[in-house]
Protein backbone atom coordinates (compact mmCIF):
# COMPACT_ATOMS: atom_id res chain seq x y z
CA UNK A 1 0.00 0.00 0.00
CA UNK A 2 3.02 2.14 0.65
CA UNK A 3 4.39 1.68 -2.48
CA UNK A 4 1.18 2.92 -4.36
CA UNK A 5 0.82 5.85 -2.03
CA UNK A 6 4.27 6.90 -3.04
CA UNK A 7 3.60 6.42 -6.41
CA UNK A 8 0.11 7.79 -7.15
CA UNK A 9 1.05 8.78 -10.92
CA UNK A 10 0.84 4.64 -11.44
CA UNK A 11 -2.63 4.41 -10.23
CA UNK A 12 -3.49 7.89 -11.90
CA UNK A 13 -2.37 6.62 -15.47
CA UNK A 14 -3.35 2.96 -14.87
CA UNK A 15 -7.09 4.38 -14.90
CA UNK A 16 -6.60 6.60 -17.40
CA UNK A 17 -4.57 3.71 -19.97
CA UNK A 18 -8.06 1.88 -19.40
CA UNK A 19 -10.04 4.44 -20.24
CA UNK A 20 -8.15 5.82 -23.47
CA UNK A 21 -8.05 2.08 -24.67
CA UNK A 22 -11.82 1.40 -24.10
CA UNK A 23 -12.49 4.59 -26.26
CA UNK A 24 -9.78 3.90 -28.53
CA UNK A 25 -11.02 0.25 -29.13
CA UNK A 26 -14.55 1.74 -29.86
CA UNK A 27 -13.21 4.51 -32.63
CA UNK A 28 -11.18 1.63 -34.06
CA UNK A 29 -14.61 -0.42 -34.42
CA UNK A 30 -16.34 2.85 -35.83
CA UNK A 31 -13.50 3.79 -37.73
CA UNK A 32 -14.38 1.10 -39.87
CA UNK A 33 -17.79 1.33 -40.39
CA UNK A 34 -17.47 5.45 -40.90
CA UNK A 35 -14.74 4.02 -44.06
CA UNK A 36 -17.12 2.05 -45.30
CA UNK A 37 -19.42 4.52 -45.66
CA UNK A 38 -18.05 7.13 -46.89
CA UNK A 39 -16.27 4.68 -49.26
CA UNK A 40 -19.89 3.80 -50.73
CA UNK A 41 -21.37 6.93 -50.82
CA UNK A 42 -18.12 7.99 -53.04
CA UNK A 43 -19.62 5.22 -55.55
CA UNK A 44 -23.02 5.99 -55.09
CA UNK A 45 -23.94 2.96 -52.80
CA UNK A 46 -25.31 2.73 -49.77
CA UNK A 47 -22.57 0.99 -47.92
CA UNK A 48 -23.61 -0.87 -44.52
CA UNK A 49 -27.26 -0.86 -43.86
CA UNK A 50 -29.16 -3.89 -42.54
CA UNK A 51 -26.84 -4.61 -39.22
CA UNK A 52 -28.51 -2.48 -36.77
CA UNK A 53 -29.68 1.16 -38.26
CA UNK A 54 -27.48 2.71 -41.01
CA UNK A 55 -25.57 -0.15 -40.02
CA UNK A 56 -24.29 1.07 -36.87
CA UNK A 57 -24.01 -2.56 -35.70
CA UNK A 58 -21.94 -3.57 -38.64
CA UNK A 59 -18.48 -3.47 -36.15
CA UNK A 60 -19.90 -5.43 -33.73
CA UNK A 61 -20.83 -7.86 -35.88
CA UNK A 62 -17.52 -7.95 -37.70
CA UNK A 63 -15.72 -8.43 -34.00
CA UNK A 64 -17.76 -11.09 -33.42
CA UNK A 65 -17.38 -12.95 -36.79
CA UNK A 66 -12.81 -12.54 -36.22
CA UNK A 67 -13.76 -13.65 -32.51
CA UNK A 68 -15.21 -16.84 -34.35
CA UNK A 69 -13.11 -17.68 -36.70
CA UNK A 70 -10.87 -20.80 -36.97
CA UNK A 71 -6.95 -19.52 -36.37
CA UNK A 72 -5.64 -21.62 -39.20
CA UNK A 73 -1.31 -21.64 -38.18
CA UNK A 74 0.58 -22.47 -41.07
CA UNK A 75 2.71 -25.92 -40.27
CA UNK A 76 5.73 -24.78 -41.88
CA UNK A 77 5.70 -21.42 -40.27
CA UNK A 78 7.96 -20.22 -37.27
CA UNK A 79 5.21 -20.50 -34.67
CA UNK A 80 7.01 -17.58 -32.20
CA UNK A 81 7.39 -14.91 -34.57
CA UNK A 82 3.88 -15.67 -36.26
CA UNK A 83 2.00 -15.07 -32.99
CA UNK A 84 4.64 -12.11 -31.88
CA UNK A 85 4.12 -10.29 -34.96
CA UNK A 86 0.28 -9.36 -34.59
CA UNK A 87 0.71 -8.57 -31.20
CA UNK A 88 3.73 -6.25 -31.78
CA UNK A 89 2.39 -4.26 -34.73
CA UNK A 90 -1.10 -3.72 -32.48
CA UNK A 91 0.27 -2.89 -29.20
CA UNK A 92 3.00 -0.55 -30.88
CA UNK A 93 0.47 0.62 -32.64
CA UNK A 94 -1.34 1.65 -29.43
CA UNK A 95 1.49 2.60 -27.28
CA UNK A 96 1.99 5.63 -29.40
CA UNK A 97 -1.50 7.11 -28.46
CA UNK A 98 0.05 7.10 -24.66
CA UNK A 99 2.11 10.12 -25.52
CA UNK A 100 -0.57 12.27 -27.69
CA UNK A 101 -2.39 15.38 -25.29
CA UNK A 102 -6.25 15.38 -26.25
CA UNK A 103 -6.51 18.64 -24.38
CA UNK A 104 -4.58 21.21 -22.98
CA UNK A 105 -2.22 20.29 -19.38
CA UNK A 106 -4.00 23.10 -16.88
CA UNK A 107 -7.02 20.78 -16.56
CA UNK A 108 -5.81 17.91 -13.75
CA UNK A 109 -7.24 15.39 -11.60
CA UNK A 110 -5.04 14.68 -8.48
CA UNK A 111 -2.19 17.13 -10.03
CA UNK A 112 -1.87 14.68 -12.76
CA UNK A 113 -2.81 16.02 -16.00
CA UNK A 114 -6.36 14.59 -17.23
CA UNK A 115 -5.79 14.82 -20.93
CA UNK A 116 -2.53 13.23 -21.64
CA UNK A 117 -0.82 9.89 -20.28
CA UNK A 118 2.34 10.49 -20.74
CA UNK A 119 3.72 13.76 -20.79
CA UNK A 120 6.77 13.85 -22.05
CA UNK A 121 9.94 16.65 -22.91
CA UNK A 122 10.70 14.80 -25.44
CA UNK A 123 7.25 13.59 -27.12
CA UNK A 124 7.81 13.41 -30.89
CA UNK A 125 10.88 11.86 -30.40
CA UNK A 126 9.48 9.02 -28.45
CA UNK A 127 6.66 8.53 -30.94
CA UNK A 128 9.23 8.38 -33.82
CA UNK A 129 10.84 5.88 -32.04
CA UNK A 130 7.99 3.68 -31.22
CA UNK A 131 6.80 4.06 -34.61
CA UNK A 132 10.29 3.39 -36.15
CA UNK A 133 9.57 -0.41 -34.54
CA UNK A 134 6.71 -0.87 -35.67
CA UNK A 135 8.19 -1.80 -38.81
CA UNK A 136 8.94 -5.44 -37.52
CA UNK A 137 5.37 -5.97 -37.11
CA UNK A 138 4.79 -6.40 -41.07
CA UNK A 139 8.40 -7.60 -41.88
CA UNK A 140 8.00 -10.55 -38.92
CA UNK A 141 4.44 -11.58 -40.34
CA UNK A 142 5.88 -11.78 -44.02
CA UNK A 143 8.91 -13.50 -42.83
CA UNK A 144 7.31 -16.28 -40.00
CA UNK A 145 4.45 -17.01 -42.61
CA UNK A 146 7.08 -19.21 -44.60
CA UNK A 147 5.33 -18.99 -47.71
CA UNK A 148 5.62 -16.58 -50.93
CA UNK A 149 2.67 -14.11 -51.10
CA UNK A 150 3.41 -13.07 -47.21
CA UNK A 151 7.26 -12.92 -47.95
CA UNK A 152 6.89 -10.47 -50.90
CA UNK A 153 4.79 -8.17 -49.18
CA UNK A 154 6.53 -8.04 -46.06
CA UNK A 155 9.51 -7.32 -48.18
CA UNK A 156 7.80 -4.23 -50.24
CA UNK A 157 6.23 -2.98 -47.17
CA UNK A 158 9.43 -2.93 -44.73
CA UNK A 159 11.38 -1.16 -47.76
CA UNK A 160 8.37 1.39 -48.08
CA UNK A 161 8.30 2.53 -44.76
CA UNK A 162 11.78 2.83 -43.74
CA UNK A 163 11.80 4.97 -47.44
CA UNK A 164 9.02 6.94 -46.39
CA UNK A 165 10.16 7.12 -42.50
CA UNK A 166 13.17 9.92 -43.93
CA UNK A 167 11.09 11.91 -45.41
CA UNK A 168 8.38 11.83 -42.51
CA UNK A 169 11.18 12.67 -39.51
CA UNK A 170 12.88 14.99 -41.99
CA UNK A 171 9.62 17.28 -42.92
CA UNK A 172 8.66 17.85 -39.36
CA UNK A 173 11.89 19.42 -38.40
CA UNK A 174 10.43 22.93 -39.91
CA UNK A 175 7.99 22.43 -37.08
CA UNK A 176 10.32 21.88 -34.67
CA UNK A 177 12.34 24.47 -35.54
CA UNK A 178 9.46 27.14 -35.26
CA UNK A 179 8.28 25.51 -32.51
CA UNK A 180 11.50 25.05 -30.36
CA UNK A 181 10.27 22.44 -28.44
CA UNK A 182 10.18 18.55 -28.82
CA UNK A 183 7.08 18.35 -26.48
CA UNK A 184 3.70 18.15 -27.90
CA UNK A 185 2.35 20.67 -25.58
CA UNK A 186 5.36 23.23 -26.10
CA UNK A 187 4.84 22.63 -29.80
CA UNK A 188 0.71 23.25 -29.08
CA UNK A 189 1.49 26.66 -27.32
CA UNK A 190 3.78 28.06 -29.39
CA UNK A 191 0.58 27.85 -32.18
CA UNK A 192 -1.56 30.29 -29.96
CA UNK A 193 -3.83 32.20 -29.97
CA UNK A 194 -5.92 31.92 -33.06
CA UNK A 195 -5.66 30.04 -36.56
CA UNK A 196 -3.65 32.54 -38.02
CA UNK A 197 -0.86 30.93 -35.65
CA UNK A 198 -1.04 27.48 -37.16
CA UNK A 199 2.33 26.34 -38.23
CA UNK A 200 0.55 25.09 -41.37
CA UNK A 201 0.58 28.19 -43.03
CA UNK A 202 4.33 28.71 -42.84
CA UNK A 203 4.86 24.92 -43.55
CA UNK A 204 2.83 24.58 -45.98
CA UNK A 205 5.37 22.48 -47.85
CA UNK A 206 6.27 20.49 -44.89
CA UNK A 207 2.40 19.99 -44.17
CA UNK A 208 2.37 18.50 -47.34
CA UNK A 209 5.27 16.21 -47.25
CA UNK A 210 4.11 14.92 -44.31
CA UNK A 211 0.70 13.86 -45.16
CA UNK A 212 1.90 12.11 -48.11
CA UNK A 213 4.39 9.89 -46.06
CA UNK A 214 2.22 9.48 -43.38
CA UNK A 215 -0.08 7.77 -45.84
CA UNK A 216 2.49 5.87 -46.94
CA UNK A 217 3.67 5.27 -43.93
CA UNK A 218 0.39 3.56 -42.71
CA UNK A 219 0.19 1.55 -46.04
CA UNK A 220 -2.91 3.03 -46.98
CA UNK A 221 -4.12 3.85 -50.74
CA UNK A 222 -2.75 5.37 -53.13
CA UNK A 223 0.31 3.51 -50.77
CA UNK A 224 -1.04 0.46 -50.72
CA UNK A 225 1.53 -2.02 -52.11
CA UNK A 226 2.20 -4.21 -49.12
CA UNK A 227 -1.11 -5.76 -49.37
CA UNK A 228 -2.00 -4.87 -53.07
CA UNK A 229 -4.74 -7.50 -53.48
CA UNK A 230 -4.45 -7.70 -56.77
CA UNK A 231 -1.39 -8.68 -57.38
CA UNK A 232 -0.05 -10.17 -53.66
CA UNK A 233 -3.41 -11.98 -52.46
CA UNK A 234 -3.39 -9.90 -49.56
CA UNK A 235 0.47 -9.29 -48.78
CA UNK A 236 2.18 -9.81 -45.54
CA UNK A 237 -1.13 -11.06 -43.64
CA UNK A 238 -2.52 -13.61 -46.51
CA UNK A 239 -1.69 -16.27 -44.11
CA UNK A 240 -3.13 -14.93 -41.14
CA UNK A 241 -7.15 -15.86 -40.17
CA UNK A 242 -9.43 -14.92 -37.45
CA UNK A 243 -8.10 -12.35 -34.56
CA UNK A 244 -4.67 -12.40 -35.51
CA UNK A 245 -5.98 -10.92 -38.65
CA UNK A 246 -8.41 -8.53 -37.32
CA UNK A 247 -5.02 -6.70 -34.80
CA UNK A 248 -3.25 -6.37 -38.18
CA UNK A 249 -6.34 -4.47 -39.49
CA UNK A 250 -6.76 -2.31 -36.17
CA UNK A 251 -3.26 -1.92 -35.72
CA UNK A 252 -3.28 -0.13 -39.49
CA UNK A 253 -6.65 1.93 -38.08
CA UNK A 254 -4.83 3.14 -34.74
CA UNK A 255 -1.55 4.17 -37.06
CA UNK A 256 -3.82 6.31 -38.83
CA UNK A 257 -4.93 7.55 -36.04
CA UNK A 258 -2.04 8.64 -34.64
CA UNK A 259 -0.61 10.18 -37.97
CA UNK A 260 -4.13 12.50 -37.73
CA UNK A 261 -3.25 13.29 -34.07
CA UNK A 262 0.48 13.80 -35.23
CA UNK A 263 -0.81 16.32 -38.02
CA UNK A 264 -3.22 17.90 -35.93
CA UNK A 265 -0.95 18.47 -32.99
CA UNK A 266 2.04 20.20 -35.81
CA UNK A 267 0.45 22.31 -37.89
CA UNK A 268 -2.91 22.84 -36.72
CA UNK A 269 -2.83 23.90 -33.04
CA UNK A 270 -3.84 20.61 -31.29
CA UNK A 271 -6.07 21.17 -29.22
CA UNK A 272 -6.44 24.76 -29.26
CA UNK A 273 -9.28 26.73 -30.79
CA UNK A 274 -9.08 28.54 -33.98
CA UNK A 275 -11.06 31.20 -32.77
CA UNK A 276 -9.76 33.95 -30.76
CA UNK A 277 -10.46 33.94 -27.30
CA UNK A 278 -13.02 36.87 -26.91
CA UNK A 279 -15.28 35.12 -29.13
CA UNK A 280 -16.85 33.31 -26.04
CA UNK A 281 -20.11 31.81 -28.12
CA UNK A 282 -17.71 29.18 -29.30
CA UNK A 283 -17.97 27.52 -25.66
CA UNK A 284 -21.26 26.41 -26.85
CA UNK A 285 -20.24 24.64 -29.90
CA UNK A 286 -20.02 21.24 -28.37
CA UNK A 287 -22.90 21.03 -26.79
CA UNK A 288 -25.00 22.27 -29.55
CA UNK A 289 -23.30 20.72 -32.26
CA UNK A 290 -24.28 17.59 -30.56
CA UNK A 291 -27.74 18.30 -29.99
CA UNK A 292 -27.85 19.14 -33.96
CA UNK A 293 -26.83 15.63 -34.14
CA UNK A 294 -29.38 14.14 -32.06
CA UNK A 295 -32.28 16.57 -33.93
CA UNK A 296 -30.96 14.61 -37.35
CA UNK A 297 -31.47 11.39 -35.67
CA UNK A 298 -34.55 12.19 -34.21
CA UNK A 299 -35.94 13.15 -37.77
CA UNK A 300 -34.51 10.17 -39.28
CA UNK A 301 -36.42 7.57 -36.65
CA UNK A 302 -39.19 9.14 -37.44
CA UNK A 303 -39.28 9.81 -41.07
CA UNK A 304 -37.57 6.73 -42.58
CA UNK A 305 -36.78 4.02 -40.08
CA UNK A 306 -38.72 0.87 -39.69
CA UNK A 307 -39.05 -1.61 -36.73
CA UNK A 308 -35.92 -2.68 -34.72
CA UNK A 309 -34.02 0.30 -36.44
CA UNK A 310 -36.43 2.60 -35.36
CA UNK A 311 -35.54 1.38 -31.66
CA UNK A 312 -31.73 1.49 -32.13
CA UNK A 313 -31.76 5.38 -33.92
CA UNK A 314 -33.68 6.33 -30.76
CA UNK A 315 -31.81 5.06 -28.62
CA UNK A 316 -28.55 6.67 -30.29
CA UNK A 317 -30.44 9.98 -30.81
CA UNK A 318 -31.55 9.97 -26.74
CA UNK A 319 -27.82 9.43 -26.37
CA UNK A 320 -26.72 12.31 -28.64
CA UNK A 321 -29.47 14.56 -26.42
CA UNK A 322 -27.63 13.40 -23.20
CA UNK A 323 -24.01 14.17 -24.24
CA UNK A 324 -25.09 17.26 -25.59
CA UNK A 325 -27.25 18.51 -22.66
CA UNK A 326 -24.38 17.67 -20.26
CA UNK A 327 -21.92 19.54 -22.74
CA UNK A 328 -23.70 22.65 -22.03
CA UNK A 329 -23.39 22.56 -18.61
CA UNK A 330 -21.33 25.56 -16.89
CA UNK A 331 -19.14 23.34 -15.03
CA UNK A 332 -18.31 20.90 -18.08
CA UNK A 333 -18.11 23.69 -21.03
CA UNK A 334 -14.41 25.23 -20.67
CA UNK A 335 -13.23 21.34 -19.99
CA UNK A 336 -14.67 19.89 -23.11
CA UNK A 337 -12.93 22.64 -25.40
CA UNK A 338 -9.75 21.33 -25.88
CA UNK A 339 -11.10 17.79 -26.59
CA UNK A 340 -13.98 18.83 -29.08
CA UNK A 341 -11.45 20.78 -31.36
CA UNK A 342 -8.46 17.91 -31.05
CA UNK A 343 -10.95 15.38 -32.08
CA UNK A 344 -12.77 17.42 -34.79
CA UNK A 345 -9.72 18.44 -36.40
CA UNK A 346 -8.59 14.09 -36.29
CA UNK A 347 -11.80 13.73 -37.82
CA UNK A 348 -11.29 15.87 -40.40
CA UNK A 349 -7.77 14.13 -41.24
CA UNK A 350 -9.62 10.34 -40.76
CA UNK A 351 -12.26 11.75 -43.46
CA UNK A 352 -9.68 13.17 -46.07
CA UNK A 353 -7.95 9.59 -45.64
CA UNK A 354 -10.53 8.23 -46.71
CA UNK A 355 -11.71 10.35 -49.50
CA UNK A 356 -8.33 9.64 -50.85
CA UNK A 357 -8.66 6.10 -50.34
CA UNK A 358 -12.51 6.67 -52.29
CA UNK A 359 -10.49 8.59 -54.71
CA UNK A 360 -6.96 7.78 -56.27
CA UNK A 361 -5.79 4.32 -58.06
CA UNK A 362 -2.61 2.38 -56.77
CA UNK A 363 1.16 3.49 -57.68
CA UNK A 364 3.10 1.20 -59.19
CA UNK A 365 5.97 -0.27 -57.19
CA UNK A 366 8.77 1.25 -58.90
CA UNK A 367 7.49 4.96 -59.32
CA UNK A 368 6.37 4.83 -55.51
CA UNK A 369 10.20 4.40 -54.91
CA UNK A 370 11.24 7.07 -57.25
CA UNK A 371 9.02 9.31 -55.67
CA UNK A 372 9.71 8.73 -52.14
CA UNK A 373 13.65 9.14 -52.81
CA UNK A 374 13.91 10.93 -55.55
CA UNK A 375 10.75 13.93 -55.15
CA UNK A 376 9.96 13.40 -51.32
CA UNK A 377 13.26 13.58 -49.70
CA UNK A 378 14.46 16.46 -51.79
CA UNK A 379 11.73 18.54 -51.21
CA UNK A 380 11.46 18.26 -47.83
CA UNK A 381 14.92 18.21 -47.11
CA UNK A 382 14.73 22.04 -49.13
CA UNK A 383 11.99 23.16 -47.00
CA UNK A 384 13.73 22.11 -43.73
CA UNK A 385 16.54 24.30 -45.34
CA UNK A 386 14.51 27.50 -46.24
CA UNK A 387 13.02 27.23 -43.19
CA UNK A 388 16.11 27.43 -40.78
CA UNK A 389 17.66 30.00 -42.99
CA UNK A 390 14.77 32.38 -42.74
CA UNK A 391 14.41 31.74 -39.06
CA UNK A 392 18.25 33.00 -39.07
CA UNK A 393 17.03 35.63 -40.98
CA UNK A 394 14.51 36.96 -39.01
CA UNK A 395 16.46 36.86 -36.08
CA UNK A 396 19.31 38.44 -36.89
CA UNK B 1 12.45 -1.22 -3.45
CA UNK B 2 11.88 2.22 -5.36
CA UNK B 3 10.39 2.03 -8.93
CA UNK B 4 13.44 3.30 -10.59
CA UNK B 5 14.89 0.16 -9.09
CA UNK B 6 12.59 -2.03 -9.77
CA UNK B 7 12.65 -0.96 -13.58
CA UNK B 8 16.33 -0.53 -13.60
CA UNK B 9 16.82 -4.64 -12.61
CA UNK B 10 13.70 -5.75 -14.89
CA UNK B 11 15.61 -4.13 -17.91
CA UNK B 12 19.07 -5.10 -16.89
CA UNK B 13 18.00 -8.54 -16.48
CA UNK B 14 16.26 -8.10 -20.05
CA UNK B 15 19.86 -7.04 -21.41
CA UNK B 16 21.40 -9.81 -20.61
CA UNK B 17 19.20 -12.44 -21.39
CA UNK B 18 18.96 -11.13 -24.94
CA UNK B 19 22.42 -11.14 -25.08
CA UNK B 20 22.72 -14.66 -24.15
CA UNK B 21 19.67 -16.02 -26.74
CA UNK B 22 21.43 -12.88 -29.15
CA UNK B 23 24.64 -15.65 -29.37
CA UNK B 24 22.71 -19.00 -28.42
CA UNK B 25 19.63 -18.80 -30.44
CA UNK B 26 20.09 -20.78 -34.54
CA UNK B 27 17.55 -19.07 -36.24
CA UNK B 28 19.83 -15.87 -37.55
CA UNK B 29 16.33 -13.62 -37.44
CA UNK B 30 15.95 -14.87 -33.69
CA UNK B 31 19.24 -13.39 -32.83
CA UNK B 32 18.86 -10.71 -34.78
CA UNK B 33 15.50 -9.76 -32.76
CA UNK B 34 17.21 -10.53 -29.48
CA UNK B 35 19.70 -8.02 -30.59
CA UNK B 36 16.75 -5.18 -30.59
CA UNK B 37 15.58 -6.44 -27.37
CA UNK B 38 19.09 -5.84 -26.04
CA UNK B 39 19.10 -2.32 -27.31
CA UNK B 40 15.85 -1.39 -26.48
CA UNK B 41 16.31 -2.28 -22.65
CA UNK B 42 19.59 -0.43 -22.94
CA UNK B 43 17.33 2.50 -23.78
CA UNK B 44 15.09 2.30 -21.10
CA UNK B 45 18.17 2.27 -18.59
CA UNK B 46 19.39 5.28 -20.36
CA UNK B 47 16.38 6.98 -19.52
CA UNK B 48 16.51 5.70 -16.02
CA UNK B 49 19.87 7.63 -16.20
CA UNK B 50 17.98 10.64 -17.13
CA UNK B 51 19.44 11.10 -20.93
CA UNK B 52 15.98 10.96 -22.59
CA UNK B 53 17.22 12.30 -26.29
CA UNK B 54 20.03 9.47 -26.17
CA UNK B 55 17.04 6.96 -24.90
CA UNK B 56 15.03 8.18 -28.20
CA UNK B 57 17.87 8.35 -30.45
CA UNK B 58 19.82 4.94 -29.19
CA UNK B 59 15.95 3.03 -30.77
CA UNK B 60 15.41 5.23 -33.83
CA UNK B 61 18.75 4.80 -35.31
CA UNK B 62 19.78 1.36 -33.67
CA UNK B 63 16.46 -0.69 -32.64
CA UNK B 64 14.45 1.41 -35.87
CA UNK B 65 16.89 1.71 -38.57
CA UNK B 66 20.07 -0.35 -38.32
CA UNK B 67 18.38 -3.72 -37.33
CA UNK B 68 15.31 -3.17 -40.28
CA UNK B 69 18.27 -3.50 -42.84
CA UNK B 70 19.64 -6.17 -40.76
CA UNK B 71 16.22 -8.01 -40.76
CA UNK B 72 15.81 -6.79 -43.93
CA UNK B 73 18.84 -8.56 -45.22
CA UNK B 74 18.25 -11.81 -43.39
CA UNK B 75 15.07 -11.61 -44.81
CA UNK B 76 16.26 -11.29 -48.44
CA UNK B 77 18.88 -14.00 -48.17
CA UNK B 78 16.81 -16.16 -46.69
CA UNK B 79 19.47 -17.29 -44.59
CA UNK B 80 19.28 -21.51 -42.74
CA UNK B 81 19.68 -22.09 -39.55
CA UNK B 82 23.31 -21.91 -37.99
CA UNK B 83 25.09 -25.12 -37.58
CA UNK B 84 26.28 -26.47 -34.63
CA UNK B 85 30.15 -27.48 -33.81
CA UNK B 86 31.67 -28.96 -30.84
CA UNK B 87 33.75 -26.50 -29.46
CA UNK B 88 37.59 -26.95 -30.56
CA UNK B 89 40.27 -28.12 -28.07
CA UNK B 90 41.73 -24.73 -27.69
CA UNK B 91 38.24 -23.03 -27.49
CA UNK B 92 37.53 -25.74 -24.88
CA UNK B 93 40.48 -25.40 -22.47
CA UNK B 94 42.00 -21.73 -23.07
CA UNK B 95 38.78 -19.82 -24.52
CA UNK B 96 36.31 -20.45 -21.61
CA UNK B 97 38.79 -19.97 -18.63
CA UNK B 98 39.85 -16.71 -19.93
CA UNK B 99 36.43 -15.67 -20.79
CA UNK B 100 35.93 -16.75 -17.66
CA UNK B 101 39.10 -14.78 -16.09
CA UNK B 102 38.32 -11.59 -17.98
CA UNK B 103 34.94 -11.27 -16.66
CA UNK B 104 36.00 -11.48 -13.18
CA UNK B 105 38.28 -8.75 -13.61
CA UNK B 106 36.03 -6.30 -15.45
CA UNK B 107 33.63 -6.93 -12.10
CA UNK B 108 36.51 -6.28 -10.00
CA UNK B 109 37.51 -3.29 -11.01
CA UNK B 110 33.91 -2.31 -11.11
CA UNK B 111 33.58 -2.79 -7.75
CA UNK B 112 36.54 -0.94 -6.72
CA UNK B 113 36.03 1.62 -9.16
CA UNK B 114 34.33 5.04 -8.06
CA UNK B 115 31.19 4.15 -9.68
CA UNK B 116 30.80 0.90 -8.21
CA UNK B 117 31.38 2.44 -4.54
CA UNK B 118 28.46 4.95 -5.27
CA UNK B 119 26.26 1.98 -6.42
CA UNK B 120 27.14 0.11 -3.23
CA UNK B 121 26.26 2.19 -0.71
CA UNK B 122 23.50 3.08 -2.85
CA UNK B 123 23.83 6.87 -3.60
CA UNK B 124 24.36 6.53 -6.89
CA UNK B 125 21.89 4.90 -8.29
CA UNK B 126 19.53 7.12 -10.31
CA UNK B 127 20.37 10.38 -11.72
CA UNK B 128 16.84 11.93 -11.79
CA UNK B 129 18.05 15.52 -13.47
CA UNK B 130 17.74 14.62 -16.94
CA UNK B 131 19.86 16.52 -19.54
CA UNK B 132 18.15 18.90 -22.02
CA UNK B 133 18.21 18.25 -25.58
CA UNK B 134 19.18 21.77 -25.98
CA UNK B 135 22.27 21.75 -23.63
CA UNK B 136 22.98 18.79 -25.79
CA UNK B 137 22.54 20.21 -28.30
CA UNK B 138 24.59 23.26 -27.58
CA UNK B 139 27.60 21.15 -26.47
CA UNK B 140 27.20 18.99 -29.77
CA UNK B 141 27.87 21.88 -32.42
CA UNK B 142 29.80 24.26 -30.42
CA UNK B 143 32.17 22.81 -28.11
CA UNK B 144 32.32 19.45 -30.00
CA UNK B 145 32.16 20.63 -33.60
CA UNK B 146 35.50 19.60 -35.37
CA UNK B 147 34.67 16.10 -34.02
CA UNK B 148 30.96 15.86 -34.83
CA UNK B 149 31.94 16.80 -38.46
CA UNK B 150 34.62 14.62 -39.34
CA UNK B 151 32.34 11.44 -37.82
CA UNK B 152 29.63 12.73 -40.93
CA UNK B 153 32.57 13.55 -43.51
CA UNK B 154 33.70 9.45 -42.01
CA UNK B 155 29.81 7.95 -42.31
CA UNK B 156 29.69 10.18 -45.91
CA UNK B 157 33.01 7.98 -47.13
CA UNK B 158 31.77 5.13 -45.91
CA UNK B 159 28.33 5.39 -47.60
CA UNK B 160 30.47 6.52 -51.19
CA UNK B 161 32.54 3.57 -50.58
CA UNK B 162 29.72 1.02 -50.23
CA UNK B 163 27.77 2.35 -53.25
CA UNK B 164 31.48 1.64 -55.18
CA UNK B 165 31.66 -1.87 -53.92
CA UNK B 166 27.70 -2.42 -54.97
CA UNK B 167 28.42 -0.89 -58.65
CA UNK B 168 31.69 -2.75 -59.40
CA UNK B 169 29.24 -6.14 -59.95
CA UNK B 170 27.28 -4.58 -62.85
Amino acid sequence: MDFIAQHAVLVVSLVKIVILLLVVMTALAYLTWFERKVVAHIQSRWGPYYVGAHGLLQPLADGMKFLFKEDVTPPASDRLLYVLAPFLAFSLALTTLALIPFGPPTIQILGQPVFVIANSNIGLLFLFAITSIGVYGVALAGWSSNSKYPLLGGLRSSAQMVSYEVSLTLSVVGVLLLANSFSFNGIIESQSPNIGHWHVWKQIVGFLCYITAAIAETNRVPFDLPEAETELVAGFHTEYSSFKFAMFFMAEYANMITVSCLATILFFGGWLSPFPESWTWQLYLPGVGLLLIALYCAYDTIAHMRGIARIQLAVVALLALIAGASCLIPAVMPVIQGPFWFITKVGLFLFLYVWIRGTLPRFRYDQLMSFGWKLLLPVSLVNLLVTALLIVVVKR
Amino acid sequence: MSLPLIVFFACGVTAVLGAVLLIVAREPIHSALSLILVMVSLAVLYLLLGAEFIAAVQIIVYAGAIMVLFVFVIMLLNAGVEERTNLSKMAKYAGVPLGFFLLLEIAHWFWRSAVGARIANGSGTVNASAVSTRDLSMQLFQQYLFPFEATSILILIAILGAVVLAKRGE
